[in-house]
């Protein structure tokens, strides 16, 4: 199917191609503030001045500074950090295994199922997730600590890894590997001098988006860490829970920059990955 | 040996070397809880959290009945209203979701290449920011005295010290619902309206048809899949919503999610929280059914149609 690219013209309205259906620009800048107000606000009333986090007094950085001192938002902070530097790479090197096998392995019994697997993380509702894993750590009594979350993100992190790298791999010209090959490269260094540096910046965005949805989940670790290993949005939500206070759109504003830079660093990188595929 | 069974094998090997991580991670951390927690959910419930493992459907009945004083089955509606309560929220955010976001997909599908990329990207941002902090959000612009109550005395139309005061309504769980996952409806909607042909519009509008027939003719019946699928991608994580009736609810007014939540964080009743998710699980079977028949049909609509008509 041929797409026809929609030509702006500069034409009176009355010339208006039929396509082009009025309002709907009016709309979409009214979808757009619906998505982003929200946050605006979110981050302009971190920098309130005031004691109240609803009531806006003046511009002041008082509540990152409070952020400084205050020990348990270290503490949830870094492990947050460890278990999203943990959970992250094996859920990439993971992904990276099965994108190459679904992409260059042919086709063999359990393909399908495969597949399945890999997105059956996405398709469960996320508390029914958390609770199953909070059933099966207590019922088998495993008691790691922050291990247990390590291990519940590292599943769900598979298929947000996954993802990107299969698309990657996908726009690859298999030629290049054939063509290795024919220069009497084994499989092994076929994938090492050809696949992988190739591969690398869809790798290094699975790994992003891994590290994102890690660092930002907030159920499944609601349900299945201890008393020990609070994260970040787990701290947060005890926060909101114990009455508002400015610190919580402080912290609140620095895990949305985190996210919104990470991801990002993966569209300039997904978005350079296009522009080069359609010149080479 | 020849040197291709040779090759061969090695693939074979290579193949569950690189695909054996992910079976085995996800079928023991996945799988193996969503069976357990099945199995679960029929058994007793132990007071103190945990379960006795004895055979037990009591869970699932207490959905509907309660065991009153002479161990007889009562009808018991309170489990039934927040079933339906999700039910119609769930059925509320998608519709006022696809509302909202039908317009804005179309409008974005229709713009120049570079443009598109990037308001695509626009959209999935909030996709991948916090969910509870992008709840949080609506709480200081719902709660008393908070963003909109300052707005609306700004322009007068407040008494002093009053409020608009949505919090803890269903509205407000319903505006969070939306917010939460609009993203997840656009994203199907706008991909199978880049698809479309716009040539077809065109062809229509040299028949006669005005706007409204185009969309009700050409654009609905061709967005069909991105529109079911919108709808599931919506529907299904607001029944199982947790962060939203809870911070905007006040953890007053339940919805399935905060009532599987419950069983586990202070009701310790196992089977039961089991039970419910053993529902909600169910209910995203039975959705991606639909979806999966709705792509084939359009599949295969689309084979008969389109071999012919385009290209």
């Amino acid at each position: 199917m041929t797409k026809t690219s929609p030509i702006k013209v500069a034409s009176p309205s009355r010339f208006r191609p039929v396509w082009d259906f009025p309002g709907f620009s009016g709309l979409t800048i009214g979808f757009f503030a619906f998505l982003y107000v929200p946050i605006l606000v979110l981050v302009a009333y971190s920098f309130n001045g005031s004691k109240f986090a609803m009531v806006w007094s003046e511009f002041s950085w008082r509540w990152y500074i409070k952020l400084l001192e205050n020990d348990d938002i270290h503490s949830a902070a870094v492990n947050s950090l460890i278990v999203a530097f943990t959970a992250a790479p094996i859920a990439t090197i993971m992904a990276t295994l099965a994108a190459l096998v679904m992409v260059r392995g042919g086709e063999f019994r359990g393909r399908d199922f495969t597949a399945g697997l890999i997105t059956l993380p996405l398709m469960v509702p996320e508390i029914v997730t958390a609770v199953a894993t909070l059933i099966f750590f207590a019922l088998l009594n495993i008691n790691l600590g922050l291990i247990n979350v390590i291990l519940a993100h590292t599943v769900f992190c598979i298929p947000f890894a996954y993802m990107p790298i299969k698309a990657a791999l996908e726009a690859m010209d298999p030629g290049l590997e054939v063509a290795a090959q024919d220069l009497y490269a084994d499989y092994w260094q076929a994938f090492y001098h050809v696949t992988l540096p190739l591969l690398t910046p869809g790798i290094i965005s699975g790994f992003m988006l891994a590290f994102v949805i890690s660092i930002d989940d907030f159920i499944i670790t609601l349900m299945v860490a201890g008393a020990g290993s609070t994260t970040l949005p787990v701290y947060i939500y005890s926060m909101i829970r114990t009455g508002v206070t400015p610190e919580v759109n402080a912290v609140s504003t620095l895990l949305l920059a985190v996210s919104i830079v990470l991801v990002s660093i993966y569209w300039l990188l997904s978005s350079a990955n296009r522009k080069g595929g359609a010149m080479g | 040996m020849t040197q291709s069974a040779h090759k061969n094998a090695t693939l074979a090997k290579l193949r569950l070397f690189g695909i054996l991580p992910t079976w085995v991670s996800i079928s023991l951390l996945m799988i193996g809880p969503l069976l357990i927690m099945a199995a679960v959910s029929l058994m007793e419930a132990n007071v103190y959290g945990g379960v006795h493992p004895r055979f037990d459907v009591s869970s699932y009945a207490q959905i509907l009945f309660d065991t009153n004083l002479f161990d007889e089955r009562e009808f018991n509606p309170a489990y039934l209203i927040i079933i339906m309560r999700s039910f119609l929220l769930a059925t509320a955010a998608t519709v006022l979701a696809l509302i909202i976001g039908f317009p804005a997909a179309y409008y974005i599908a229709r713009q120049p290449d570079h443009r598109k990329n990037l308001l695509v990207f626009l959209i999935t941002i909030p996709f991948w920011t916090n969910l509870l902090v992008r709840t949080f959000a609506w709480v200081i612009i719902l709660g008393r005295g908070g963003f909109m109550d300052q707005v609306a005395s700004f322009f007068n139309l407040l008494d002093d010290g009053g409020s608009i005061n949505l919090m803890y309504t269903n509205t407000a769980i319903l505006i969070g619902l939306v917010y939460s996952y609009l993203p997840l409806m656009v994203l199907p909607l706008y991909s199978s309206m880049e698809k479309m042909d716009v040539r077809l519009l065109e062809a229509g509008a040299d028949l006669y048809a005005n706007r409204v027939e185009l969309v009700r003719r050409i654009i609905l019946p061709l967005t069909m899949p991105g529109i079911i699928g919108g709808s599931i991608l919506v529907f299904v994580p607001c029944l199982g919503a947790f962060i939203a009736p809870d911070l905007l609810g006040g953890g007053k007014k339940l919805m399935l999610g905060s009532l599987v939540q419950l069983q586990f964080a202070t009701s310790r009743n196992w089977p039961f929280g089991a039970a419910i998710a053993m529902m909600l699980l169910a209910i995203v079977v039975i959705a991606l059914m639909i979806n999966a028949r709705a792509a084939r049909r359009h599949a295969s609509y689309a084979q008969a149609e389109g071999g012919t008509a385009h290209d």
